[in-house]
């Protein structure tokens, strides 16, 4: 396939929303939702004579996110002017960063081989900060323009060309998402607009040195619209390499209905932006003390949970990968477990019961099962054995629905597991004397009939008898 | 009492607080003296009665209970470049012709809580690009001393408004000259403090690292009290000094023994009015008269701040001016898409100087031309500024003409942009350097027009300039004009 | 011995200006063009003078005066008043400013 002799070059520009209460430069809220204009202000509407003040809050934030993605912080850097015209952005500039960014350098580490190979590393050039604009509702014959959105801090975090494919650029994703979450910097919630993402994409020969001509895809706010985008866009510059064209350097958007990309009409984006230092904002000046202050409450990152949860657990890279997806799952993963011996098996229990109640659910995991302490209580039953895995699962539905705690539940459905040797004894006894015939046939060779034993005595005890036990008991007396 | 509309702040505020005449009296005055006189100066854009009586009954009754401040019930004219809430702001553009701010500048907000009065919204050069007051979309100010004559600009209106008593006081800025050129036309006083000691939150932008807000007074006193009210940090404006304000009045001791003034070799040029010329040295004397020193300086950068200063101002006005656009406020164009309707709205709201530094700025800092124009201009700013530096090792506060030449005759440099620039060139310095200075008459020429004298003090040096200024007003009586 | 750089362009061309007026979104009749055209060349000529001085080792002074308020704090201070903020709208539909459709 001619495809294969090319090898795809992306490099990703994600915008991310910060998760403060107030906008980036004046006291409007960022909360999303609100009736349209709600939440302006003369400043954030670029009204005539108004000036911008920085909220402190988003600094702190955007220095934890450049932590987590090993960047070197500056002490001194500086807000530009962006300049264009667009009916969306109120002041037609734009205030952002351009020559001395707050955060330079730094990379992305992506799991390789499902977690059990070498991290890959992906190479940031930078992260900047700078205000979001407003929203075009696009009419029958006209648009219509909420600056809700306009002011609202981001983050622009820009990626070397280091990606080599769209699943790739999906996982860089995902764990960019995934980092900002964690250190508290963002939701994450890209159906919000909370993380937009503008792909360069170009390709070229493998094995060649210089980089092809790229086209920018812009504006997308979805994982699979990403994977889609970029799966197009490298097909279709195959398509024009291999007969012989040329590609143009081009800003694309993507339709999603149509599932292609193709060009902006309008030459808007083809700009000189006219940057220069920003004269109504003193230059950011970051104290060491600050940066070091913030790096004592960095959370434990991605990388790092996903390294312990190796270590420490004996959790193969599939399990922790799954575990690690979201922050909210391996926080309720390690809330559930202390006063567990087996690691592994309340792994697993995340991963089928937990994860399937709150995928079915559409709810957050805090919303959609009970409580970690609540399941990790209803694990060590099944550890002691005073209830079976069959009966926790039974247990673990009625608990989603009513609340109550795992002791309640199995007292109130009865799910205690019977364990008592001589009670068990006894019923196997009982059924044995019942079938003499199979006994004799058991003792003859026909193993098969110790799985209609162990039917007839947890038929007998009504489901409620210790399997273990059963079989325990089963052996010694067939033996005899 | 008579001609109450005569009176300083001073002496308003002495008779106010003694009750010997009432705010609304004092106000009245003023409105009686626009509406006599303003269809010929056409100094105010907009008029507030019924705000402003309103106002001065609120003052009164201030003034009855005791200790109001010193402003109170005070009538002030405003430059039409402050956003003053349900008050129409116009910067005297067709682009914003029908605008009425939602919420007040922070000056204005603390004079309004300090009981003053606002009689109205004068007359400007469109977004203050200009030196004349002839760029205003709305016709010119005149000069009350003589009507055929520019008030100067860009605060035209408000220094016109001050020297015919249309008012007490009045509030300006100053880019690159625009309070210290209208007062040396005028024949009054006007300060324009060190940039970031007062708040530019709520005034419409022209050029963001030059423009300051400051006073008209009829006396340096008056300014101090001016100064006192405006001066102090901002929460809302990031470049707003939080530098403590002093007590100004303190300054006013009359004392300038000793003083050191330097003498700048490069503000006595060939091509000066040499009336002018006489003025100024002519206080120079008084000065040493009165125990002050002069010494010869040079600031030897000067010939080349005004061509930094239109790279500058300009490249930062094409980006601040870049909000009218017709979509959230100001004048609409009708057209078919987006990009049609700022195409539009922009040439017909925007007059013709305006234009012109949209477009000289924008070509500043486009792709290519940067680095020989906007950056360029600011090393140059550089160099102005260490000059200064250099200078105020020497000297206390530096004394030069504030314009080469008296009021010119309406329409007389407006065939050439590059012409009107030119009469910047002795307050622009000042500007790019960050600097305080002031301007306060000092002579008239043959045809009765003021000469004024500027004092340039250096960063946060408003105290010596205040102290130095009203020294000379002790020994000289400004005329006022006939009008 | 000081070199001094002469800049390349004393003059600004038609296409320039035609140019510079799309980045600037302001239409411009041919009378306009024409007068800017003139206007600008001599300010830039003017403005040339600059060239005279070497600034290779001169840092820019891209503000003056005391820095202020470097931040604040993360605090929502401004309440809903969409009437206010809508009330200077040349053109608005409901909640919303109104512009021509804006085509990508």
């Amino acid at each position: 396939m001619a495809s294969e002799a090319y090898e795809a070059v992306i490099g990703l520009e994600v915008h991310a929303h910060l998760n403060t209460d107030s906008k980036l430069f004046c006291g409007c809220t960022t909360k999303f939702g609100a009736p349209p204009n709600d939440n302006v202000c003369p400043v954030c509407m670029g009204m005539p004579g108004v000036l911008p003040v920085l909220n402190r809050r988003v600094v702190e934030l955007a220095i934890r996110m450049g932590l987590a993605a090993h960047c070197e912080i500056a002490r001194f850097s500086v807000f530009a002017r962006k300049s264009y015209f667009y009916p969306d952005l109120p002041k037609g500039y734009q205030i952002s960063q351009y020559e001395l960014p707050l955060c330079q350098g730094g990379y992305v580490e992506l799991p390789r081989n499902g977690g059990d190979g070498a991290p890959h590393r992906i190479r940031l050039v930078r992260i900047h900060l700078e205000e979001d604009a407003g929203k075009n509702i696009h009419e029958h014959d006209a648009s219509l323009i909420d600056f809700n959105r306009s002011g609202v801090p981001l983050v622009e975090i820009v990626s070397e060309p280091d990606l080599r494919s769209a699943a790739e650029a999906v996982e860089y994703l995902h764990e960019l998402r995934s980092m900002l979450v964690y250190v508290g910097a963002s939701d994450g919630k890209m159906e919000e607009g909370g993380l937009r993402c503008d792909c360069n994409v170009s390709v070229r020969l493998r094995g060649a040195a210089e980089f092809g001509v790229k086209t920018e895809i812009k504006n997308l706010n979805s994982l699979r619209f990403v994977e889609k985008a970029i799966n197009y866009e490298i097909k279709r510059q195959i398509e024009i390499i291999e007969s012989g064209g040329r590609i143009m350097q081009e800003t694309h958007l993507f339709d999603p209905e149509r599932e292609v990309t193709r060009p902006m009409r309008s030459k808007e984006f083809a700009n000189d932006y006219r940057y220069f230092p920003e004269p109504d904002l003193p230059p950011l000046r970051v104290a060491p003390a600050l940066i070091e202050e913030i790096r004592a409450t960095m959370p434990e990152l991605p990388a790092e949970r996903r390294a312990r949860y190796g270590s420490e657990f004996g959790l193969s890279g599939y399990e922790v990968g799954v575990l690690t997806q979201e922050r909210e799952v391996a926080d309720y993963f390690e809330s559930m477990i202390p006063g567990l011996a087996n690691r592994k098996s309340a792994a697993n229990w995340v991963m089928t019961e937990v994860l399937r109640i709150v995928n079915e659910s559409g709810k957050s995991i805090g919303e959609a099962v009970p409580p970690p302490a609540q399941t990790g209580a209803l694990l060590k039953l099944v550890e002691e054995q005073k209830i079976s895995l069959n009966a926790a699962k039974a247990a673990f539905a009625a608990m989603v629905k009513s609340g109550k705690s795992a002791a309640a539940t199995i007292e109130e459905l009865g799910l205690s597991q019977v364990s008592d040797e001589s009670a068990i004894a006894s019923a196997c006894d009982a059924v044995l004397a019942a079938e003499p015939d199979k006994v004799a046939e058991y003792r003859a060779g026909r193993d098969k009939l110790f799985g209609f034993f162990v039917g007839q005595v947890m038929k007998a005890m009504g489901g409620k008898a210790n399997p273990k036990v059963i079989n325990e008991v089963l052996r010694k007396r067939l033996q005899g | 009492m008579t001609e109450l509309h005569k009176l300083t702040i001073a002496q308003a505020a002495l008779h106010l607080s003694e009750r010997q005449i009432s705010a609304r009296e004092l106000t009245r005055a003023c409105l009686d003296r626009i509406a006599a006189i303003d269809s010929r100066l056409h100094a105010f854009l907009t008029v507030s009665e019924p705000e402003a009586l309103a106002q001065a009954d609120a003052a009164d009754l201030r003034l009855k209970a005791g200790g109001a401040p010193a402003l109170c019930g005070i009538p002030l004219a405003i430059k039409d470049i402050f956003c003053t809430r349900g008050v129409r702001t116009t910067c005297a553009s067709r682009i914003l012709e029908n605008f009425v701010p939602p919420f007040d500048a922070t000056v204005i907000e603390r004079l309004r809580a300090a009981g003053a009065v606002f009689l109205g919204k004068t007359n400007m050069d469109e977004f203050a690009m200009g030196s004349s007051t002839e760029n205003s979309a709305f016709g010119p100010t005149r000069n009350p001393f003589d009507l055929e004559c520019v008030p100067g600009g860009s605060s035209g209106g408000s220094g016109a408004a001050v020297a015919a008593d249309e008012c007490i006081a009045a509030l300006g800025t100053d880019t690159g000259g625009s309070i210290r050129l209208p007062a040396a036309f005028c024949g009054i006083v006007g300060i324009k403090p060190t940039y970031s000691r007062v708040s530019r939150y709520g005034v419409i932008a022209y050029a963001s690292s030059l423009d300051q807000v400051g006073p008209f007074t009829k006396s340096v006193r008056d300014g101090a009290i001016m100064m006192q009210a405006l001066a102090g940090v901002d929460p809302r404006d990031a470049t707003c000094s939080a530098r403590a304000v002093p007590d100004y009045a303190r300054a006013l001791t009359g004392e300038v023994k000793n003083l050191r003034i330097g003498v700048p070799r490069e503000y006595f040029v060939e091509g000066m009015q040499p009336e002018v010329e006489r003025a100024v040295r002519s206080a120079l004397a008084n000065y040493r008269e009165m125990g002050a020193e002069t010494v010869e300086i040079s600031l030897p950068h000067t010939e080349y701040a005004i061509a930094a200063y239109y790279l500058i101002a300009t490249a930062e006005a094409s980006a601040n001016l870049a909000r009218y656009d017709g979509v959230r406020y100001g004048l609409r164009v009708e057209a078919d898409d987006h990009i049609e309707l700022y195409n539009r709205s922009r040439d017909a709201g925007f007059g013709a100087e305006v234009k012109r530094r949209i477009m000289l700025g924008t070509f500043a800092l486009s792709a290519g031309y940067y680095d020989a124009y906007y950056l360029k201009a600011q090393k140059v700013r550089t160099l102005i500024r260490q000059d200064f530096e250099r200078a105020f090792e020497r000297c206390d506060l530096i004394a030069t003409p504030t314009t080469p030449a008296t009021a010119f005759r309406i329409g007389e440099k407006t065939a050439d942009p590059l012409q009107m620039y030119l009469s910047d060139i002795f307050t622009i310095s000042v500007n790019l350097a960050g600097l305080p200075g002031l301007a306060m008459p000092c002579g008239y020429d043959q045809h009765g027009m003021p000469v004024g004298l500027q004092l340039v003090g250096p960063p946060f040096g408003e105290e010596t300039l205040l102290r130095a200024g009203d020294a000379f007003e002790r020994a000289f009586t400004p005329r006022r004009p006939a009008l | 011995m000081l070199r001094f750089i002469r800049m390349a362009q004393h003059r600004i061309t038609r296409e320039q200006v035609i140019h510079v007026s799309e980045l600037a979104r302001i239409e411009l009749t041919e009378a306009e063009l024409q007068q800017l055209e003139t206007d600008l060349s001599n300010i830039l000529e003017y403005i040339d003078k600059l060239d005279q001085l070497d600034t290779a080792a001169v840092e820019p002074t891209f503000q003056v005066g005391d820095p202020g308020t470097p931040w604040r704090e993360d605090t929502v201070t401004n309440h809903p008043q969409p009437d206010a903020m809508l009330h200077n709208a040349p053109a608005r539909e409901g909640r919303f400013f109104k512009v021509p459709k804006i085509i990508d």
